[in-house]
């Protein structure tokens, strides 16, 4: 562990995972060139009855969700006034921001002509939840921004106007936490429009609180896994102190969310489609079992909370089921009313894992740039494309 | 029966339909032969590249397909309260007076969210091009301001596709379920689908036989975004006065423990992350 001796401090050295980043960066930007030249058709598997595919179920509606940790945890401690958490604010901050970064260089490639993406600045259609959820990422990833500056401004000695962020900090985390209430909610609000087409098992009139209830479980899970990968990349402790209250939490939110999961499968009378054992029925099984059961279950147990792996493995369930979850949502449970079919296509696939790792790429960087940690910048890290 | 107001529509959506019931077609599938002559006459009206398709597309904006022994045309209903215009977030789509649901290409930066909500899916998208707008009937709306027809309509040689008021249309496809009891199926589709629709249908077959959905509720779609939506502004007032609320009893709650306590205790907006 002690090898850093002869190197100076936050020196990188390329390792196996920088030579996986170097080549998924290149795939990715393969792609890109592609997809701009050839079309949409050229890269995707998607087709006039199945326009949206997984650059918006996984890309767009993941990487939101998943980013839920910032707001969640930024009232936490500003507004509930917790201040012990406030260590792992900072990752979570940059986590979040870096989501939502991730968000937007999806949408850059998955939009027509991403060129135009200043119309939804111009011209106005409050009907549409899609505006809506524009302006919400757009001013969210801006605050994200201003709440993770003092950070930078601080590292090149600009003490002045961290000090103002500071100060300003309680009406930028209130305004982080509605614009974050809004725009998570209206990921599921975008989907109440099809209610001739999304299957019972996830289609309900209680989708917006669905969505904004699983991404506060989510997002707290995401904070324990990012926390874990944190410390295998960088040699960190985990902080279990902080993370195990944090696990309760987590219960909480996923109960009540599954909960009205099943009150909205109630309503829809369509606990028949689970026991038919057809496509859906599996997915649903698949999701609900392994994504709010199995956690919920485990989390309830304060020894197996208070055990890293049980608890690393409780919030792994957590963010899985999340994910299939938004898949469902907007893969699975609109296949039958398409009449078709839709798997993602390699090219599709490359984009994803591409703007994840890049994600991780920079996560890596500026926690050995900045005082991301408490400890302040990494140094000597051995495995530098790990953290996210 | 007729209503000029459509109840329960989204206030300000469509620009001057609470006066006007506007144009449209009736489609008498008993009636159509299958001579594609609409479909024909809508590529040359639309300057539409390549030969009429199968299935709608981008380049198809109306034909007519073969189900059941019975001949049914497809192409964009101009729904009354339209899914797609309530979803676009640019406004590109919009419902006109007269009728017909236009699209401005100019505006337009291809999200697709009007495919995906569509419930009759309509609108097609350019898959093969690195700038690519999205393609539907568009009821000849520049043909209606100069008071013609559809090109649709004047190339059909049986009278399948009727162009008209909405108002006569219903009367029309009416009399002729009410004339032949047995000839037809007793609804006119359109009438209800999804909130109505400007473009209607009569067959002998039943309609989810000939491809149509049958199960959209007759309220529209973009009510059930509307009701969230139309409550926001009341929202944001409401959760941000309780998320201040909610730090300034927590701060003052440790002022008040810090033994700090001077009667006013607006001092804690100053403590930042240190």
């Amino acid at each position: 562990m002690n090898t850093t001796a002869t190197l100076s401090p936050r020196r990188f050295r390329p390792g196996f995972w920088t030579a996986v980043f170097v080549v998924l960066f290149l795939a990715f930007c393969t792609v890109t060139v592609i997809r701009f030249t050839k079309g949409l058709g050229a890269v995707t598997n998607l087709s006039d009855q199945f326009p949206w595919g997984l650059w918006i179920g996984f890309d767009l509606l993941c990487g939101v969700g998943l980013a839920a940790g910032a707001f969640t945890l930024t009232a936490v401690v500003h507004l509930f006034n917790l201040k012990r958490f406030e260590p792992i604010v900072r990752p979570t901050i940059l986590t979040g921001f870096l989501g939502y970064a991730f968000v937007i260089v999806a949408l850059l490639l998955d939009l027509g002509q991403p060129w135009r993406i200043w119309h939804a600045i111009v011209y106005w259609n409050p009907h549409s939840v899609m505006f809506e959820v524009a302006w919400c990422v757009m001013l969210y990833t801006t605050v994200l921004a201003i709440e993770f500056s003092p950070v930078v401004l601080e590292r090149f000695g600009f003490h002045a106007p961290a000090r103002l962020i500071h100060r300003l900090i309680t009406p930028l985390v209130i305004l982080g936490v509605l614009l974050s209430t809004l725009h998570q909610s209206s990921l599921g609000s975008l989907y109440l429009i099809v209610p001739s087409k999304l299957h019972p098992l996830w289609y309900s009139p209680m989708m917006p609180l669905h969505f904004y209830i699983s991404a506060i479980g989510a997002g707290i899970g995401m904070v324990i896994l990012e926390s874990y990968l944190s410390k295998r990349a960088f040699h960190r402790h985990l902080e279990m102190d902080l993370l195990e209250p944090l696990a309760r939490g987590m219960v909480v939110a996923l109960g009540i969310y599954g909960l009205m999961r099943l009150q909205g499968i109630a309503r829809n009378h369509a606990f028949a489609s689970i026991l038919d054992f057809g496509y859906e029925g599996q997915m649903f099984l698949l999701e609900f079992t392994l994504g709010v059961i199995l956690p919920v279950a485990l989390m309830s147990f304060h020894r197996l909370r208070s055990h890293p792996d049980w608890l690393v493995g409780g919030a792994f369930l957590a963010v899985l089921g999340f994910v299939m979850n938004r898949l469902n949502v907007s893969i699975t449970g609109m296949e039958a009313a398409s009449g078709t079919r839709y798997l993602p296509s390699g090219m599709e696939i490359i984009v994803s894992v591409g703007l994840v790792a890049t994600g991780m790429a920079v996560f890596a960087f500026a926690v050995r740039t900045f005082s991301i940690f408490p400890e302040g910048p990494v140094t000597g890290s051995r495995r530098p494309e790990e953290g996210g | 029966m007729l209503q000029a107001t459509i109840p329960g529509m989204p206030p300000g959506m469509v620009e001057g339909a609470e006066v006007l019931m506007g144009m449209g077609l009736l489609f008498d599938a008993t009636r159509c032969i299958g001579c594609g002559a609409c479909s024909s006459a809508c590529k040359e009206q639309n300057k539409l590249p390549g030969e009429v398709e199968e299935v709608l597309t981008a380049y198809t904006w109306t034909t007519v397909q073969e189900k059941e022994g019975i001949n049914v045309r497809r192409l964009c209903m101009h729904c009354e309260v339209p899914t797609c215009v309530s979803v676009c977030p640019v406004a590109a789509l919009t419902k006109t007076p007269e009728g017909p649901v236009v699209y401005d290409a100019e505006r337009c930066m291809g999200c697709r969210y009007c495919m995906m909500a569509c419930p009759f899916e309509i609108p097609k998208y350019q898959w093969d091009r690195p700038v690519p707008v999205i393609g539907k009937c568009i009821l000849c709306a520049g043909r209606l301001k100069e008071g013609r027809p559809t090109a649709c309509a004047e190339a059909c040689p049986t009278g399948a596709t009727l162009f008209g008021k909405k108002e006569d249309l219903i009367w029309e496809a009416r009399t002729r379920i009410r004339q032949k009891p047995g000839a037809y199926v007793d609804h006119i589709y359109g009438l209800t689908e999804a909130g109505g629709t400007s473009v209607m249908m009569i067959s002998n077959v039943p309609f989810e036989k000939m491809g149509l959905k049958t199960n959209l509720p007759a309220e529209p779609p973009a009510m059930r975004t509307w009701q969230v939506l139309s409550n926001i502004p009341d929202f944001v007032g409401v959760w941000g006065v309780l998320l201040y609320g909610v730090h300034w009893i927590t701060a003052r709650r440790e002022d008040v423990a810090k033994g700090g306590s001077d009667g006013h205790g607006p001092d804690h907006g100053r403590r930042g992350r240190s």
